[in-house]
């Protein structure tokens, strides 16, 4: 067991060497949150969370699923799913292929087939890295598909949000990507299907506002930020500084919006306890 | 029609004051309009009006976002941006039209849900995620109208609909266009470039399948000469309706979201250059 355990760890840590950004050779990590500084290795076991306070820092789609998939159950569906640019936006393209030189993704979405734990399932994980993982037109195909393939095959399935909400550069056929892919659940609950959102930092707008928020369970990474509206917005419109804590996952779960708070380390674990207890239904 | 108009000059019309407000349109094209109040969770939001009433004899569910015409109004309903107390009871009243199979007519008008830090604490996203999960699923027939400004979830969260109707001169957007040039170029002032960009008037929306049809209004602008603007709007009304009257149920709810399933699919392919 413990030499499943460490192989596991050795495959992490060789997936964050090459996903991770920063420049090789640098031994130590400061967290933006605490400030202190740690060794490279530590935070990489610790699967990129601070170990002096915990933050989490955000990392990448192919390194999370990494984190919580079964070592080599991984399929990815839809790898090769185009970009779009629906409206013609000036300047949009070359910021897109900017993106994906720099992260070596399609689109701020990566939908895979997988086994946590032995339980099958298919897992789809926003990349903040891209566009502040916000969703676009393919972005909201990408997620509509995974939420069918599940569907049809009669998997559970997992999203990971991690958006600052509608790609604006899409206009409303962002916005409309809401409505097709919370519709699209509408249909995979149809078939008594578990569906779990995992909240992950950030998560805002129009992502919150669809199938983020309308998970069976919803789990939430500490410290995330959640909401609808930007922080900023909130405070230009009612002028008075937000309390300590406002919209972060804890709050969220103090206000009944969240199931639970789970720490990295124990996510892949709660989703082995998840999938288990949806695998048989019981009452017919 | 007037094509003539710029999409930042369609903005001002949209959202001139004394543009006809959901209260108009309930006078004008329904009678014995009973409100219905409160989400029967916690709360009731006057930013959000709805009820029961009768179009052309037949009993509909009517919900719309509320914009006021005075201050005084304007503080009670939030200048027309709901909390989610205001989208439970949308919610609400849309499964009391299920139940009692009436047709759902929503009027959206609205700069956005309102960003406010108890509308957060009350769960604003997850109240938006929840009508257009459920408005995908009803099984009688649902049509919306944007009357003024359409903007974000907050306006989506009442179109999800079997027909997407529009007035001439009103805007369907992803936000508004101050917001929208402020996230992307951060500066507010680009206000008019970002009004083209956004692809947000009614004939644009059309071209791209995002809406179903165009009310006509009067030169200048539905505030100048609403009864033309009303009986325009009820004549396109009275017309969809029987459309969608011919359809069963789960036919409605079907075609419903095969509608939104579509948009944006099989985006481009990029260009070789």
């Amino acid at each position: 067991m413990n030499n499943i355990f460490a192989k596991r760890r050795a495959r992490l840590l060789a997936m964050k060497a090459i996903r991770d950004n920063h420049a090789a050779g640098e031994t130590a990590v400061t967290c933006p949150k605490c400030g202190q500084m740690s060794d490279r290795k530590l935070v990489a076991q610790e699967l990129s969370v601070c170990p002096k306070c915990g933050y989490h820092f955000p990392i990448g789609a192919y390194y999370r699923l990494s984190t919580v998939l079964d070592p080599g159950t991984f399929r990815e569906l839809n790898e090769k799913y185009p970009a779009g640019d629906p409206l013609s936006f000036p300047g949009y393209w070359a910021k897109q292929e900017q993106a994906q030189r720099k992260t070596g993704l399609n689109e701020a979405v990566v939908t895979a087939t997988g086994a946590i734990g032995g339980h099958k399932c298919v897992v789809g994980v926003l990349d903040s890295r891209f566009f502040m993982g916000s969703m676009s037109a393919a972005v909201g195909e990408k997620i509509t598909l995974a939420i069918e393939y599940a569907g049809k095959n009669h998997l559970p399935l997992i999203l990971f949000a991690a958006s600052g909400g509608a790609r604006m550069q899409e206009g409303i056929l962002s916005l409309m990507q809401m409505a097709k892919t919370s519709g699209a659940l509408a249909r995979f609950a149809e078939k008594r299907l578990l569906y779990v959102s995992v909240l992950t930092d950030p998560t805002t707008g129009g992502v919150t506002a669809s199938f983020a928020s309308l998970g069976d369970i919803i789990l939430a990474e500490p410290g995330a930020l959640i909401g609808f509206a930007g922080p900023r917005v909130i405070q230009q419109t009612i002028g008075q500084t937000l309390p300590e804590g406002f919209q972060r996952a804890e709050y969220l779960e103090e206000h009944g919006f969240v199931d639970a708070v789970v720490p990295r380390i124990r996510m892949r674990e709660t989703l082995i306890q998840l999938l288990r207890l949806h695998e048989k239904g019981g009452h017919t | 029609m007037s094509n003539s108009l710029s999409a930042a000059q369609r903005v001002a019309i949209a959202r001139n004051p004394q543009r006809p407000n959901i209260s108009d349109y309930i006078d004008a094209l329904f009678t014995d309009f009973f409100e219905c109040r409160g989400d029967r969770l916690c709360g009731e939001d006057a930013g959000i009006l709805g009820g029961v009433a009768l179009f052309h004899g037949r009993p509909v569910t009517v919900i719309g976002t509320r914009k006021g015409k005075t201050l005084e109004e304007n503080l009670k309903c939030s200048f027309g941006m709901p909390n989610p107390e205001g989208y439970r009871k949308a919610r609400r009243l849309m499964r009391q039209a299920e139940k009692f199979r009436r047709p759902v007519l929503t009027f959206v008008d609205t700069s956005g849900a309102y960003p406010g830090l108890e509308a957060e604490a009350h769960g604003q996203g997850e109240a938006i995620a929840r009508n257009l999960y459920e408005m995908s699923r009803l099984t009688v027939p649902v049509i919306s109208v944007i009357t003024g400004e359409g903007n974000s979830g907050g306006a989506l969260a009442l179109a999800v609909a079997n027909r997407v109707l529009m007035l001439e001169n009103a805007v369907y957007a992803i936000l508004s266009p101050e917001g929208f040039s402020t996230i992307l170029w951060k500066d507010a002032s680009r206000h008019d470039e970002a009004c083209e960009m956004m692809k947000m008037t009614a004939p644009d929306l059309l071209a791209l399948g995002v809406i179903d049809d165009v009310i006509p209004e009067p030169d200048g602008g539905a505030h100048l000469a609403p009864a033309i603007a009303f009986r325009q709007l009820d004549r396109a009304l009275r017309h969809h309706l029987a459309e969608l009257d011919r359809e069963r149920g789960a036919a409605l709810a079907a075609a419903r979201y095969q509608k939104f399933r579509r948009m944006g699919a099989a985006a481009p392919q990029k260009e070789t250059q």
